[in-house]
């Protein structure tokens, strides 16, 4: 239970993360790919904040805090998106949502 | 080295954060997907638990699981029409994305090892409960400023979703 087990467990979830946001064909699952790299990042900082700054200094978790906040920010805007997205073109693969492309 | 049940706890959740954060990723329904997403995310607010910091643990548990989460299930129900939506995956792309991801695994974990003043740290003394901290610390000392951009923020992100997502009305 040392700081590189967890960073160990943070840096698996960001590849996994960007493992399904670059193979997944479906805006949702791309959003759930989001969500991982959120968590391993705050995750990271929770673990540096435990392990490396001084035991009374818990400043790494506040930011972790503000990190929750703007994944619940992104997601909201997101699905919103995503709604809107589905009502013009009835589907949510971003390949063939493909209008700007020039 | 002698048996702690500790240490077995902590695995049993690493384990079961990476297990589940596969199936996220590799699961075709993406419903299931979604329930697999909401293991990974408890096993990182048991993981919080681990680092000593109750208030993040619990703050994950009510807005990632609580609300994010939900969020995410209503936008499966309106947009797949049916529930067994299959996900298509296709070969180049795995095997891109497969390149890309284990990639940056590798730098970053060569980082990881290669970091002497990151071996063998020792966690500090136990802590007290950090809720009255964060508390003072969000209130009334320097992250006062961040809280109340954050609160705009979300604002901003209310406002943006409700109008985005609505229908829209053409008065002329």
């Amino acid at each position: 239970m040392n700081l590189q087990s967890y960073l160990v467990i943070s840096i698996i979830l960001f590849s996994l993360g960007i493992f399904c946001v670059l193979t997944r064909r479906n805006a949702i699952s791309i959003l759930m790919g989001i969500e991982l790299i959120l968590n391993s990042c705050n995750l990271n900082f929770a673990a540096f904040s435990r392990f490396v700054t001084p035991p009374d200094d818990i400043s790494g978790q506040i930011i972790a805090l503000f990190g929750i906040v703007l994944a619940a920010a992104e997601a909201a805007v997101f699905l919103a998106i995503i709604l809107a997205i589905y009502r013009e073109f009835s589907t949510i693969s971003p390949d063939e949502t493909d209008t700007l492309k020039g | 080295m002698e048996f702690n049940p500790q240490q077995l706890v902590f695995y049993l959740f690493a384990l079961l954060t990476i297990g589940s954060a596969v199936i996220v990723v590799t699961i075709k329904n993406i419903v299931y997907a979604a329930f697999s997403l909401m293991v990974t995310l408890f096993s990182v607010a048991g993981l919080y638990v681990f680092l000593q910091a109750d208030f993040l643990a619990a703050t994950q548990v009510i807005v990632y699981v609580g609300g994010i989460l939900v969020l995410i299930l209503f936008g499966v129900m309106m947009t797949s029409g049916r529930l067994d939506l299959k996900l298509k995956l296709e070969r180049g792309q795995l095997f891109w994305g497969g390149v890309v991801s284990l990639t940056i695994f590798g730098l970053l974990l060569s980082v990881i090892t290669n970091t002497p003043q990151w071996e063998n740290v020792d966690a500090g003394a136990s802590q007290e409960p950090t809720t009255r901290k964060i508390g003072e610390m969000i209130m009334k000392e320097e992250f006062l400023l961040p809280f109340e951009i954050a609160s705009i923020l979300l604002l901003v992100a209310l406002i943006g979703a409700a109008l985005i997502s609505r229908k829209e009305v053409r008065n002329e």
